[in-house]
């Protein structure tokens, strides 16, 4: 089991309806831990859609959640 | 002025409106015969609905470090002198300053291709998200479409 912080950001925040949560999961990795979270809140995106960053950087789906660390599921970016 | 060896690379964002003055002198080099810059401007319309204003929203701390890796990588593609890009964050009205990149360089194509791959990167990278408000309708979070169909927003 690894004990991780959650973050949302834009409409991930609005259909999560919090803008972070711990959690502790026993996910293998960052694409299981995805779709725990996606069918606890509803949340319609497909993981195919959403990139994911552990720790204030671009993680690999396929990495395992880090004991403590802050994981971000990053919808479709619409700066500039 | 400044250090020809080492040129400039630099992103931040901002939390309110910022004059582009000290930016652009900022970028002077006495090697440096161009610069190029960009304006991005919240416009009063988007996808043919009236748009109000818009709020942008950061995952800073990731926005900060892709920002930073963007900048670096047109410093090594392009033979420019410096590279600078701010993104605002916060409430915007129509009209307001969204995004500004400037570069200078020896010469003007590499100022105005640094220019260009800094903005097309940013939009397509930087954890930035648009929440457009509309005089029509309500507010919506923008997710640009991407292959598949996209969730509706809840």
């Amino acid at each position: 089991m690894a004990r991780v912080a959650l973050l949302y950001f834009a409409s991930l925040r609005d259909a999560a309806g919090c803008e972070r949560e711990e959690v502790e999961t026993a996910a293998a990795d960052l694409a299981a831990l995805y779709a725990e979270v996606a069918a606890r809140h509803g949340l319609r995106w497909p993981r195919e859609r959403l990139r994911v960053a552990m720790d204030g950087a671009f993680a690999a789906w396929s990495d395992p959640p880090r004991e403590g660390s802050e994981v971000v599921f990053i919808p479709p970016v619409s700066g500039g | 002025m400044g250090d020809p060896r080492t040129p400039l690379a630099r992103f931040e964002l901002a939390d309110a409106p910022f004059d582009i003055a000290p930016l652009r002198e900022g970028l002077l080099r006495d090697e440096a015969g161009a610069y190029a810059s960009f304006e991005g401007w919240i416009r009063n319309h988007n996808d043919g609905r009236p748009v109000g204003g818009l709020y942008y929203e950061a995952y800073a701390a990731l926005a900060l470090e892709e920002g930073r890796r963007i900048v670096e990588e047109a410093v090594a593609r392009f033979a420019v002198a410096g590279v600078h890009c701010v993104h605002r964050v916060g409430e915007l009205p129509v009209g307001g300053l969204a995004v500004w990149v400037g570069a200078s360089a020896a010469h003007r194509d590499a100022a105005f291709d640094a220019c260009r791959y800094v903005i097309d990167q940013v939009k397509a990278r930087v954890p930035i998200w648009k929440h457009e408000r509309y005089t029509d309708g309500p507010a919506q979070w923008l997710h640009p479409d991407g292959p598949g169909s996209p969730p509706q927003p809840s």
